[in-house]
């Protein structure tokens, strides 16, 4: 009751009209502005994509100019482009998978048990450098003679995945009450099919933040391919390396290359931004 | 009540007696025992075959000679690796200083400005989700894109960075370019893409905090500038040293956008030769494992020294 305000006596401790307007003016600007400087390079980007490369190197020929599919017609005959495309959805989709699969079952465990000390595991894979794991596994694999297969570049990116799914999994659990399984349990399932029934479809949001996730991270992973692919199962942001020593010449295939990788990206911020914003901020507000 | 629930389940003489409070009655206690660890083994499984066998084996490396071909035959050397990496003044140190000037002047400005936008961005306003769209797809490109997008953009000769500064009369930077300028690029680059995580990070910290004592400190005629640093702030302490852990362990760990844009070594002077840069050259470029491995290994220690240290005074200050 003490915290409660009554509305008159709160005007007086309000600025008066004309100043919230113009400071809500000012708020409407100033987040614009930034909405600008995060937008604008990678329009900057979509639109050298589509431009000649006489324009991309001339800076005054700014948005206004007639597109061009001439970039993304030379890089997709090239062929090499079109090939890791295919391979970064092959991994992602594969790794992906196989991730959730294995890290679902175990952020239930976590989340539901409180087992705090085997969560932190999770805390750990996240704080390690990825090149510690990736020097022994490359010794170990090159060992083997395995460097450059699927399985390989698959296993890596689940290095990343299988930690992430689980760090966001695991407070998404936690957050559903225990409740629902005790009631499916009186009710006559077993512990694992309160789990299966009840819980995993409650949780396919969160499964599926996760999962898109982890798929933009495998996409986007450069190291772990840049050591464990070779020419055939190379993924985009090896190849879109392999073209920056282009750069000076081909400033147009690059940008298109570069837009090819950041569309799908793209499309997935905007279709999924609610799911996403959820997922990487997961964990953080427990404190 | 417990007691007389107790079934004649097999799962109830393997019951540990030590059930804590909130837990649900022993039965399922029980039966969930069985069901939890069945649930967490493969996932141990991968994360101990998969991580922490390597980081045994890294340590292992570490002290080892090896080198060249990976089949070569290696022998124990003691601490010398590390001996090596410590008393090497020209690569090893000066990557060390780079990795914590990158890492302290990113993340210090990606946290007041994050913390700034997400003051700006509080409350509700028309086109939010608009702009939460565009604010998450810098932070999930790829980020050797975002290198190429800044390639083009701050390429000294035909870039639309230098046409801009023209515009306003200023000189001509050679940014990537040049040995002195291209970590300082680097570290904007990295505020540029991961700002907007910061403000993701603290808007979600900033929703969950009570209302009432803000509007207690409103009525005690409090400003915005008062409120803000004496209510808000120390509410949202918790989620800022969350989002300071996270956000540090990553940006000590860069690699992808450094060199994609400077390539091995970090360019020609070892300009923005990271440690993790240094220790992907000492691996892949000269095959000198063992020394790498040492490296890595120091690296890994600071990284877990930083984070020890960081949510320490995190929980000291929301006591």
């Amino acid at each position: 009751m003490s915290a409660t305000v009554t509305p008159a006596a709160r005007p007086p401790l309000r600025p008066a009209p004309r100043r919230r307007r113009t400071w809500s003016w000012l708020r409407g600007t100033a987040i614009a502005l930034v909405t600008l400087v995060f937008a604008l390079p990678l329009v900057w980007m979509f639109a050298a994509a589509f431009k000649t490369n006489v324009q991309v190197t001339d800076p005054s020929v700014g948005l206004w100019f007639t597109p061009t599919l001439d970039n993304f017609r030379s890089i997709v005959e090239a062929g090499q482009i079109v090939r890791s495309l295919g391979n970064s959805l092959l991994v992602g989709v594969v790794s992906t998978v196989l991730s959730a699969v294995i890290a679902v079952p175990a952020a239930w465990a976590v989340g539901r048990f409180g087992m705090h000390r085997t969560g932190s595991l999770v805390l750990v894979a996240r704080i390690v450098p990825a090149i510690s794991l990736l020097v022994p596994w490359y010794y170990l694999f090159a060992q083997m003679g395995l460097v450059g297969s699927y399985t390989v570049l698959v296993l890596s990116h689940m290095f990343v995945s299988v930690p992430l799914i689980m760090w966001v999994m695991i407070s998404f659990f936690a957050g559903l009450p225990v409740e629902l399984e005790e009631a499916a349990r009186t009710d006559g399932l077993s512990a694992f099919g309160a789990f299966w029934r009840i819980s995993l479809p409650l949780a396919a949001p969160g499964t599926a933040t996760a999962s898109l996730l982890a798929f933009v991270f495998s996409w986007n992973n450069f190291m772990f391919a840049l050591v464990f692919a070779d020419d055939r199962t190379q993924t985009v942001p090896v190849t879109l390396f392999n073209f920056i020593s282009y750069a000076s010449t081909d400033w147009g295939g690059l940008m298109a290359a570069a837009t090819l990788i950041t569309v799908p990206v793209v499309i997935a911020a905007v279709v999924g931004q609610k799911y996403l914003v959820a997922g990487l901020t997961a964990g953080a507000t427990k404190g | 009540m417990a007691a007389t629930e107790v079934s004649p389940a097999r799962a109830g003489t393997r019951g540990r007696p030590d059930a804590p409070r909130t837990r649900p009655p022993r039965t399922f206690e029980q039966a969930n025992r069985r069901l939890k660890w069945a649930m967490l083994t493969p996932a141990l499984l991968f994360v101990g075959l998969m991580i922490v066998f390597p980081l045994a084996f890294t340590l292992n490396l570490s002290l080892t000679d090896a080198f060249g071909a990976v089949n070569a035959d290696k022998r124990h050397i003691g601490l010398q690796n590390f001996l090596d990496a410590l008393g090497d003044t020209r690569r090893f140190w000066p990557a060390a200083r780079r990795t914590v000037v990158f890492t302290v002047g990113a993340v210090v400005l990606e946290t007041v400005l994050g913390l700034a936008l997400a003051m700006l961005m509080r409350k509700p306003f028309r086109g939010m989700r608009l702009v939460r769209t565009v604010l998450i797809i810098p932070l999930l490109a790829t980020p050797v894109a975002i290198g190429v997008l800044w390639l083009l953009i701050l390429d000294p000769t035909n870039g639309i960075a230098n046409h801009l500064l023209a515009g306003v009369g200023l000189p001509r930077q050679e940014f990537l370019g040049s040995v002195s300028q291209s970590l300082p690029v680097l570290m904007l680059i990295d505020v540029w893409q991961w700002t907007p995580m910061m403000t993701l990070l603290l808007l979600a910290g900033l929703t969950t905090l009570p209302e009432e004592p803000e509007e207690a400190a409103l009525v005690d005629g409090a400003n915005a500038w008062q409120r803000f640093r004496h209510v808000i702030l120390p509410m949202l302490a918790p989620t800022l040293a969350t989002a300071l852990v996270l956000r540090a362990v990553d940006a000590l760990k860069t690699f992808d956008i450094l060199y994609a844009t400077k390539g091995a070594g970090g360019g020609s002077d070892f300009e923005v030769e990271t440690l993790n840069v240094y220790a992907y050259g000492l691996t892949f470029d000269y095959q000198e494992y063992g020394l790498a491995a040492a490296v890595l290994v120091l690296f890994t220690l600071f990284i877990i020294g930083v984070v020890v240290l960081l949510r320490r005074r995190g929980g000291r200050k929301n006591g």
